[in-house]
């Protein structure tokens, strides 16, 4: 399925004339993905889909609606119980050891609670995401090369904290520690980046800061983008698409336009809740 | 520290009574082994010489001998200290390192199976209670009297110690980078180092300072038997009841576990 | 830490924007290690001499195996008399330590001029080992088991007191409070605000004062006062390993059994 006309190269503005002709490299590909707990519940049933390179896809449904399963196992940090999952071709699912390592090194992830190891350095955080790239003797020993640091800071510049590089993660509020994991993402060189309810922690206006820092980045390095939110305005602003979940099953599919609130409480199988959206900010 | 619940109507006797019960019985445990312990060790009345020699021991405090401080060609209570100084960081040094690996073996979260950190914690718990000084014992027929035999006691037994704590430091670390760093492709190397290790070090020194305080103290008396350090000097003069020097030694010991007690703790008030 | 560069920074004076100096780490690393090679000179404490040393280790564990199991009712006395020194040690060191506890605490309202000094005097006690509290207990009373246990009174109420006052420091205040505002006085609020806090912790450090003083007393023997530690002692004067064996096989069991039960107990109470 993959058509190979690849637009992507990092850093440039996406011109008219290249929206038109969007690329129609499938990124992520869901085969008949179905995922079943040891205790019986059913995570995943049966999805089906395909998101392109350069999408912004959000994710919508209840807790337990298996949005963190769905992202999870997009880079096998949780394992499906039939079916396949390939990105950028190659199958995660059957992939193994140092070959899954290096399909992840190519996928960023960006966590709810940021993940940042907290007494190091802004910096340190960010070359971490660089490990993947270089042999295991290099990295234990702490020699990045200095093309690996050019990288990192400009990653800290394109997510505006260049300057606290040196500073422990721990001194930063929490809307810049997850510009650090965002950072560290875009060190990593990832064509993909998985983020699990990066906004959940964040008061409202370090949330639109951080959502309009992912859709540029999207948008101006053509990263695929797969979000997990509970918010639905959020949802409708910055989504390319929206994929709508309910008990482990797609249930919605379309576009921002489409997702009406009878879309969503469709998903949701209920009405629409006044804390399900962020409001005005 | 007992929770005291009030029983429900139906049943005021049940559980009341009960614990009663159970409190008595522990009394009764208690006294009886304290009155066990009193008759077996039975004051024998002071000794007729206890005056004598009280009065010589506190004037032998009083009069420390100053001239064992510092001498030329011997041992002397300077060269004393500074051998038990650097049996306890040698020691704990060594021992700061080596139990690394067996702490990782111990801590559930790190092994694979509760069999390997099961036997990790047993090994660490047998090392553990050997005391200091019968280690050191047994290690001076193998290597001979003298301060390495002091070094690989100090050493072996802060190994079970530390190994312990340790442990505990790295079973309670957040699992949030080190799921992070798998998510970006890290071997299980990697992980360690830039997930595990930067959350652990800092406790990790912190408890070896602390280690070293105790360590300090213990040196001093594995001399007793022969391990090197003051505590060579320290028994001889007790032996002869050379009060006066005991009470030089005894100054500079203090002085010596006061000043490490606060650079110690200086350092370790500079890493966390 | 070892970032290779540290780019023209447009603001330099921000201070996240430069990597630190690296001549203090690096200070730092070389006194280490070279505090450590000094320290294996002075004590020879080289591999090649533990390598040197392993066969007489060997062989000395071959003595020591099998232990002389016949030598067991002859060493149960002692060792029961260590478990009474350790007990009775650890008790009246727990008593001894609670008023000076109590005064050494900065958040009771006693005056600096009573807990300073208190304190200072409670880490000189400290500073003194066990042994040789044993050893000058054994020139006063004599050799056996009462100076041994004196010893230990001096050594538990040390650890004791230390670690229970840093415990009331860190009690919550709100308890004492309640109680000054219904009119108790020092006595009752230390009663009813800090003891129950405190008294969990209190129980606690003492059992863990008592597993440190079992392992103590099995040695205190050896400067005289009393416990298995004369027999040990004696053991390996006379060069008889297998007994020494046996004694410290003994001295084990009991240390373990103890350590476990005492774990739990102290497990019951926090």
């Amino acid at each position: 399925m993959a058509v190979l006309f690849p637009i992507a190269d990092g850093g440039k503005q996406a011109s008219a004339f290249e929206t038109m002709t969007e690329s129609w490299f499938a990124m992520i590909e869901f085969d008949n993905v179905t995922k079943i707990y040891d205790n019986g519940t059913v995570g995943l049933r049966n999805i089906n889909l395909t998101i392109r390179e350069g999408e912004l896809v959000v994710i919508v449904g209840l807790s337990g609606a298996g949005k963190s399963t769905f992202l999870r196992s997009i880079n096998r940090l949780t394992d499906i119980s039939s079916g396949d999952i390939r990105v950028n071709g190659q199958s995660v699912t059957r992939a193994s050891g140092s070959q899954l390592r290096r399909i992840r090194r190519d996928i960023g992830m960006i966590f709810q609670i940021f993940n940042l190891v907290k007494r190091s350095t802004v910096i340190r955080n960010v070359l971490s995401g660089r490990v993947g790239y270089h042999s295991t003797l290099r990295t234990l020993l702490g020699w990045f090369p200095k093309q690996d640091v050019e990288l990192s800071l400009d990653a800290l510049q394109r997510v505006n904290i260049r300057e606290k590089a040196y500073v422990r993660s721990d001194q930063l509020s929490s809307g810049q520690q997850q510009r650090v994991s965002i950072a560290r993402a875009l060190a990593q060189e990832a064509r993909v980046i998985l983020a699990d309810e990066p906004v959940a922690s964040l008061d409202p206006l370090t949330t639109r800061q951080v959502m309009e820092d992912l859709k540029r980045i999207n948008r101006d390095m053509n990263i695929t983008t797969v979000i997990n939110l509970h918010f639905i305005d959020l949802a409708r602003e910055y989504a390319t698409r929206i994929i709508g979940l309910r008990a482990g099953e797609v249930v919605f599919d379309g576009t921002p336009e489409e997702a009406t609130d009878e879309a969503f409480a469709e998903i949701y199988g209920r009405p629409v809740q006044q804390d399900e959206l962020l409001g005005g900010a | 520290m007992k929770p005291n619940t009030k029983p429900a109507p139906g049943k005021t006797s049940g559980s009341a009574f009960r614990s009663r019960i159970r409190f008595a019985l522990i009394a009764l445990i208690v006294i009886v082994v304290y009155y066990w312990s009193i008759q077996g060790v039975r004051f024998e009345g002071i000794q007729g010489t206890a005056g004598t020699v009280s009065k010589s021991i506190l004037q032998g405090f009083l009069h420390p001998d100053w001239s064992f401080v510092y001498i030329p060609e011997g041992e002397d209570l300077l060269r004393g200290l500074l051998d038990t100084l650097v049996i306890s960081i040698l020691g704990t040094v060594i021992a700061a390192v080596v139990c690394i690996p067996f702490a990782f073996c111990a801590s559930t979260n790190m092994s694979r199976g509760l069999a390997v950190s099961g036997s990790g914690k047993i090994l660490l718990s047998v090392i553990r209670v050997f005391p200091e000084i019968i280690v050191a014992i047994l290690f001076i027929k193998a290597v001979g009297p003298g301060s390495f035999a002091g070094v690989l006691a100090l050493g072996i037994h802060s190994v079970g110690m530390l190994g312990k704590l340790y442990s505990e430091t790295i079973e309670n670390i957040d699992r949030g980078p080190q799921e992070a760093l798998i998510a970006s492709g890290a071997n299980r190397l990697q992980v360690l180092r830039y997930a595990v290790l930067p959350q652990v070090i800092p406790q990790f020194l912190s408890y070896s300072l602390y280690r070293f305080e105790i360590n300090i103290r213990s040196a001093t008396t594995l001399g007793l038997v022969g391990a090197g350090g003051i505590g060579t000097p320290l028994i001889f003069a007790l032996q002869v009841r050379n009060w006066n020097r005991v009470g030089i030694i005894l100054l500079g010991i203090i002085a010596l576990v006061v000043v490490t007690d606060l650079v110690s703790g200086w350092i370790r008030k500079r890493i966390t | 830490m070892k970032t290779t560069v540290s780019p023209a920074s447009p603001n330099p004076a921000a201070p996240g924007m430069e990597a630190p100096r690296k001549y203090k780490q690096i200070a730092g690393w070389i006194v280490l290690v070279a505090m450590i090679v000094a320290c294996s000179i002075r004590t020879e404490a080289t591999p090649y001499q533990l390598i040197v040393g392993l066969p007489q280790m060997g062989s000395l564990l071959q003595d020591m195996f099998p232990p002389d199991w016949s030598y067991l009712p002859t060493i149960w006395g002692p060792m029961m008399e260590t478990l009474q020194i350790a007990i009775l040690g650890t008790t009246l060191g727990a008593l001894l330590a609670v008023p000076v506890a109590l005064l050494c605490a900065s958040n009771l309202g006693i005056s600096r001029w009573v807990s300073l000094p208190t304190r200072m005097v409670l880490n000189l006690v400290r500073t003194i080992p066990d042994l040789l509290f044993a050893a000058i207990f054994v020139a006063v009373f004599g050799i056996g088991p009462f100076a041994g246990m004196l010893a230990l009174v001096f050594f538990s109420f040390g650890i004791i007191a230390k670690l229970t006052f840093e415990a009331i420091e860190a009690i919550d205040p709100g308890p004492l409070e309640a109680m000054s505002a219904v009119g108790a006085n020092r006595l009752q609020i230390i009663m009813y605000g800090v003891v129950p806090q405190a008294l969990p912790y209190f129980m606690s450090y003492l059992l863990y004062t008592f597993e440190v003083n079992v392992r103590a007393a099995a040695v205190l023997g050896l400067v005289g006062a009393g416990g298995i530690g004369l027999l040990l002692d004696r053991s390996l004067g006379l060069f008889r390993y297998d007994r020494a064996a046996i004694i410290i096989l003994l001295t084990l069991a009991i240390v373990l059994v103890i350590d476990y039960g005492s774990t739990m107990i102290r497990r019951k109470l926090l």
